[in-house]
C-alpha cells in the first residue's frame, strides 16, 4: 500500500485525533465517573466474594484488577453512535462525505478509531496509575490494580488491546452507518449500551457468569472489547488460548468490517440527502 | 463533444408517509405507506468545458437534485450522464476528485478548526502534492482576500466570511468544474459582488466550468450567458437570459397618482393591480393597447398628479414564467 493511498484516511485520523484532545473538562469528569463506579463494583465483588459459596473461576483480587482496567478503557467501548455523525446525518452536511474521494466506510473507520482512541488515552493513563501504584502506597493492596504475572502476559495484553481499538472502530463505525437509516442515532444508543456492557464484561466480569454460558460468551464479539483482553493480562488465558482469544477479537474484527463496508455501499446507493 | 452530456434523467424518490395521530403511528408500524416523488422527469441538456451556467427554478423544482446526480453522490433512477467520459455515480471517488462543489446552506470546513487546518487536511484528503497546493492555496488566499480570516475557527467567521473561504476549499485541488449551489445565499451586497467577481475570474481566465445554482436573479444576471429554467422536474428552458426577457416581457404597469379622492376606477385595456390612498397601479399589454391611448382615456377623466410607466423586475419575470409554465409547487 501506498503512502498516497491512505493519506486522506491518516489525515482524518490525525485531525480527528487532536481535536478529540482538546475535550480536558470531559475526560477530566470522565476520570472521577469511572474511578468511582469501579470502587461501588469492587465493593460489591467483595461483598459477593465474602459471602457466596462454592468457587469462582477467578480470584477476587483477579476480579477487582478485572473492573479496574475495564473502567480504566471504557474510553473504548463503542456503545454510542458518534454524534458528529449524527448532526451531520440531520443536517444534510453527510453529502460533503460523499464528495470526498475516498473509501467512505475507510473514512468513517479512521474517524472513529480517533475518537474511541483519543477519549481513552486522555483518561486510562491517570486511572491506571491511580488505582496501581498510588492504591499501593495508600496502603489499599488489596483493593489495587495488580501488574501482570509475566512479560508474556503484558506483552500479549498490548497485541490484545490494538484488537481492541480494531473491533471497537468496527462496532462503532456500523452504529454510525445505522444513523443512516434512522436519522437520530438515540434508539441506537439505548440497544446498544445495555448489550455492550453487559456482554463485553463491564458490568459482571464474564468468568463469574454461570459455566454453561461460558462458551457461548467466550465466542461472541463483545467479549473482545473487554473480557478477552483483560482475562490475557492475569494470565487466565495464557499460551494457546490467549492466541485464540485474540484471533477472535481479529476475527470479529475483520467480519464486521466486510459487513460494515457491505451496508455502506448499499445505504449509500439509496441514500436521500434531504432538503436544500 | 460536451464536456457534461445528460440525456432523459429521471429521479424518483420513495418517501414514507406517517398518518396522522396515535392510531396513524400504531398503524405505520405494521405497514407503510409510500409516496412517490418524482423529482426529475426527463433532463436533457449538455454543456462544454469553459462555459458558465446558471440554474434557476422555484424551490421544489429539481435543481439540487440535478447538482447531487451530477456530482455522484445520488444515482437517477433512469437516464444518462457522462463528465469527462465518467458516469458520476458509478465512479464516485475518481469524479469527485476532479470537481469542486459548494452547498451555500452547508460549510465543508471543520466547524472547532482553524481555517487553514481544514484547508490542509482537504489537501491530505484529495492528495493534492504540496508543491501544488501552496501555488494553489496562495492564489486562491489573495484572491478571495481571506489571509486574515486563516488562523480563526470557522465557528467566528461570519457568513460572508465562511463563504469565501469554502469557495477556496472547494478550489484546492484544482478541479475542472465547479458547482455551486445557491453561494450568495444570505449575503451582504459587498460578499455577493466579490463572489461574483470571484466566478467570473475563475471562469474566465482558468477556464473552469461553473454551474451555478441560486434563486437570486442578479448572480445570473451578473454572470450567466446561458441560463436552464427548470420547473417540475423538467427543463423549462434553455438559453440566453436576454431571449427568454424578449420573450416573456410583454405586460408593463402603468402607476398613477390621481389628484383627488377617486372611488371604483375601470378603463378599457388595463387591469387594475393594487390601490393604496390616492396611487393606483394598472397592468396592460403594449401590444394591445399602447401606453399613449390608456394615458389619454386616464387624463379625459381624472385629474391627474403623476404617473410612471414600469418594466416588470427579473423576478416577476421569472415569477410569471414560473407561474405560466405551472411550475411551482402546490
Amino acid at each position: 500500500m501506498s503512502v498516497t493511498l491512505v493519506r486522506p484516511y491518516l489525515a482524518i485520523f490525525a485531525a480527528r485525533f487532536l481535536m478529540m484532545l482538546q475535550y480536558r473538562a470531559a475526560a477530566l469528569a470522565g476520570i472521577a465517573t469511572q474511578f468511582w463506579f469501579g470502587a461501588i463494583m469492587i465493593m460489591a465483588l467483595s461483598a459477593f466474594y465474602a459471602s457466596g459459596r462454592g468457587s469462582a473461576s477467578i480470584t477476587l483480587a483477579e476480579a477487582i484488577t478485572y473492573t479496574w482496567l475495564g473502567q480504566a478503557f471504557l474510553g473504548l467501548l463503542p456503545w454510542n453512535v458518534d454524534p458528529e455523525i449524527a448532526v451531520m446525518m440531520r443536517t444534510g452536511n453527510v453529502a460533503y462525505e460523499r464528495l470526498r474521494p475516498v473509501d467512505t466506510y475507510f473514512y468513517w473507520f479512521a474517524r472513529a478509531m480517533a475518537w474511541r482512541a483519543a477519549a481513552t488515552l486522555v483518561r486510562s493513563m491517570p486511572l491506571l496509575i491511580m488505582t496501581s501504584a498510588v492504591f499501593e502506597l495508600a496502603g489499599l493492596g488489596d483493593w489495587s490494580l495488580r501488574p501482570p504475572p509475566s512479560f508474556e502476559a503484558l506483552a500479549l495484553f498490548v497485541l490484545s488491546m490494538v484488537a481492541v481499538v480494531l473491533l471497537s472502530s468496527a462496532i462503532t463505525t456500523l452504529l454510525n452507518i445505522s444513523v443512516v437509516w434512522t436519522i437520530s442515532g438515540q434508539g441506537i444508543n439505548v440497544i446498544t449500551n445495555s448489550l455492550v456492557i453487559i456482554l463485553s464484561g463491564m458490568v459482571i466480569p464474564l468468568p463469574l457468569f454461570p459455566d454453561w454460558a461460558q462458551r457461548a460468551l467466550f465466542v461472541q464479539p463483545f467479549a473482545g472489547l473487554v473480557d478477552i483482553p483483560n482475562r490475557i493480562y492475569f494470565a487466565n488465558l495464557s499460551g494457546g488460548e490467549a492466541l485464540a482469544g485474540i484471533a477472535l477479537q481479529i476475527a470479529w474484527t475483520l467480519a464486521l468490517m466486510a459487513l460494515g463496508h457491505l451496508l455502506m455501499t448499499h445505504t449509500m446507493r439509496r441514500i436521500q440527502v434531504q432538503g436544500g | 463533444m460536451p464536456q457534461i452530456a445528460v440525456q432523459d434523467l429521471f429521479k424518483t424518490y420513495r418517501l414514507a408517509e406517517r398518518q396522522r395521530g396515535l392510531v396513524g403511528a400504531a398503524r405505520g408500524l405494521l405497514s407503510r405507506t409510500h409516496r412517490y416523488i418524482e423529482a426529475l422527469k426527463g433532463v436533457s441538456f449538455s454543456l462544454d468545458r469553459g462555459e458558465l451556467v446558471g440554474m434557476i427554478g422555484p424551490n421544489g423544482a429539481g435543481k439540487s437534485t440535478l447538482i447531487k446526480i451530477l456530482c455522484g453522490i445520488l444515482e437517477p433512477s433512469s437516464g444518462r450522464c457522462e463528465i469527462d467520459g465518467r458516469v458520476p455515480w458509478n465512479e464516485r471517488i475518481h469524479h469527485v476528485a476532479r470537481i469542486g462543489v459548494v452547498f451555500g446552506q452547508r460549510t465543508q470546513l471543520w466547524w472547532d478548526l482553524p481555517v487553514i487546518d481544514s484547508f490542509e487536511l482537504l489537501r491530505d484528503i484529495y492528495r493534492v502534492p504540496e508543491a501544488k497546493f501552496r501555488p494553489t492555496a496562495e492564489t486562491l488566499i489573495s484572491l478571495l482576500r481571506i489571509e486574515q480570516l486563516l488562523h480563526q475557527p470557522v465557528r467566528q467567521l461570519s457568513l460572508g466570511q465562511r463563504m469565501r473561504c469554502d469557495i477556496a476549499a472547494a478550489m484546492l485541488h484544482s478541479p475542472s468544474i465547479l458547482f455551486l449551489d445557491e453561494p450568495t445565499i444570505g449575503l451582504d451586497a459587498n460578499s455577493k459582488l466579490a463572489l461574483r467577481d470571484f466566478i467570473k475570474r475563475l471562469n474566465r481566465d482558468k477556464g473552469v466550468t461553473v454551474i451555478l445554482a441560486t434563486h437570486d436573479m442578479q448572480d445570473i444576471e451578473a454572470l450567466a450567458e446561458r441560463v436552464l429554467i427548470i420547473g417540475n422536474g423538467r427543463i423549462l428552458r434553455d438559453g440566453p437570459i436576454a431571449a427568454m426577457r424578449a420573450e416573456t416581457s410583454g405586460e408593463r404597469r402603468l402607476v398613477v397618482d390621481f389628484s383627488e379622492d377617486i372611488g371604483d376606477i375601470a378603463i378599457e385595456g388595463a387591469t387594475v393591480l393594487s390601490r393604496t390612498g390616492r396611487r393606483v397601479e394598472f397592468a396592460f399589454d403594449p401590444g394591445v393597447t399602447a401606453a399613449h391611448a390608456l394615458i389619454s382615456r386616464l387624463t379625459a377623466d381624472h385629474g391627474i398628479e403623476d404617473l410612471s410607466i414600469e418594466e416588470p423586475t427579473i423576478e416577476e419575470l421569472i415569477a410569471s414564467f414560473y407561474t405560466s409554465h405551472g411550475a411551482v409547487e402546490a
